[in-house]
């Protein structure tokens, strides 16, 4: 059975004693989002709200936001925040991260952002070993331009861009972001889940912890995949969407650790030979 | 006795708690709230099966439910 969540404080209980075990995060803003019905983000943001609670980091984070359908983290998350311009969400959280080592800095990204226009970004955080973790919504479309192609976007995926479906020999295969990042040498953890079912969202909240724990201990670059539906752009209703992670995406991007080091912190264990491209691999 | 209460507000119909709900209980209503969005409902009738899993908040996108959770009735009690 699921413990508390939610807000990190004591459990609230009624008159009729009665207990409180599940609301929103205290570190989450009671207002609506914008996100279409269904939208997957809401549960990334959720979660981001509990694991700022339950690691009691709120008066010490910092978010870098980015561009896409995220845009507006900061209007929902109440913790500081920093907005970047496009796929620059990595750069600007090294500035942060290095100005103030002592905060813990996170960016929150969607894959139009993240493994298109700043794979550049993602790639040299990565392989520096930045002390950041980095929250990736995977939805496989462009979701807040109205759904154009994405570098994820699956084979056969119909956008506005590809009204015919992807083709592999035209527009190249959909990139598997947690593989590469867990073979860059900085990455401390790398993991990949899903929000399309209750168990899946739990696994996924562990991972997130995993992801923020590698900064707080100051093990190197902390990295958390995450699949998410688009009813909107991918013209589906809600329950069709969740079913589409199950059955197409999950297939294609494999759920799990790809990567975790164990270490002190200090730069020489992640460089040490074990931790080598090619020494780890998915689970 | 647990319970569920959906905020009607922040509920935008998008009906994945009725999927998630291991004793069937959450439907969509007939009401519509501000945004025009049919909202999610558990018929007063059905409450008392609730199990206080909360998976019906955990996969809600927009943290509009909140579940209480309360002692087990005592065998024999009326309340049963």
């Amino acid at each position: 059975m699921p413990k508390t969540q939610g807000a990190a404080s004591a459990p609230k209980t009624n008159q009729t004693g009665e207990e409180l075990v599940f609301t929103r995060p205290a570190s989450m803003v009671d207002r609506a989002t914008h996100y279409c019905p269904g939208c997957h983000h809401g549960i990334a943001h959720r979660l981001v709200g509990e694991l700022i609670d339950e690691l009691g980091l709120k008066e010490n984070t910092v978010a870098v936001c980015s561009i896409g359908c995220s845009v507006f983290l900061y209007n929902y998350i109440d913790v500081d925040s920093v907005e970047a311009p496009h796929g620059r969400a990595p750069a600007v959280a090294t500035g942060v991260k290095r100005a103030r080592p002592d905060k813990f800095v996170f960016t929150y990204q969607g894959d139009g952002d993240l493994a298109s226009i700043g794979m550049a970004e993602i790639m040299h955080a990565a392989n520096r070993g930045e002390r950041m973790s980095v929250v990736f919504v995977n939805n496989t479309v462009y979701g807040m331009t109205g759904g154009q192609m994405a570098p994820t976007t699956l084979i056969g995926q119909k956008t506005t861009t590809c009204p015919g479906g992807r083709c592999k020999d035209r527009e190249g295969s959909p990139i598997r972001m947690s593989e590469i990042i867990a073979h860059l040498g900085g990455t401390a953890f790398c993991a990949r889940g899903s929000l399309d079912s209750v168990k899946n969202i739990r696994q996924a909240k562990k991972y997130m912890r995993q992801a923020f724990e590698v900064q707080t201990k100051g093990l190197g670059f902390g990295f958390v995949e995450l699949l998410a539906g688009c009813p909107t752009n991918w013209r589906l209703s809600p329950l069709a969407a969740n079913k589409r992670i199950t059955d197409e995406m999950i297939p294609y991007f494999p759920l799990g650790v790809f990567k975790e080091v164990e270490g002190d912190g200090t730069c020489g264990s992640m460089l040490a030979p074990e931790s080598a491209p090619g020494a780890e691999g998915g689970k | 006795m647990s319970r569920i209460t959906v905020s009607e507000e922040r509920c935008k119909g998008c009906l994945l708690c009725t999927q998630v709900c291991p004793v069937t209980i959450i439907r969509q209503s007939e009401r519509i709230n501000q945004n025009g969005y049919k909202v999610a409902e558990v018929p007063a009738e059905d409450m008392a099966k609730c199990t206080g899993c909360a998976s019906c908040a955990t996969i809600c996108p927009d943290v509009a439910i909140e579940v209480w959770r309360g002692k087990k009735p005592k065998p024999g009690s009326k309340a049963a």
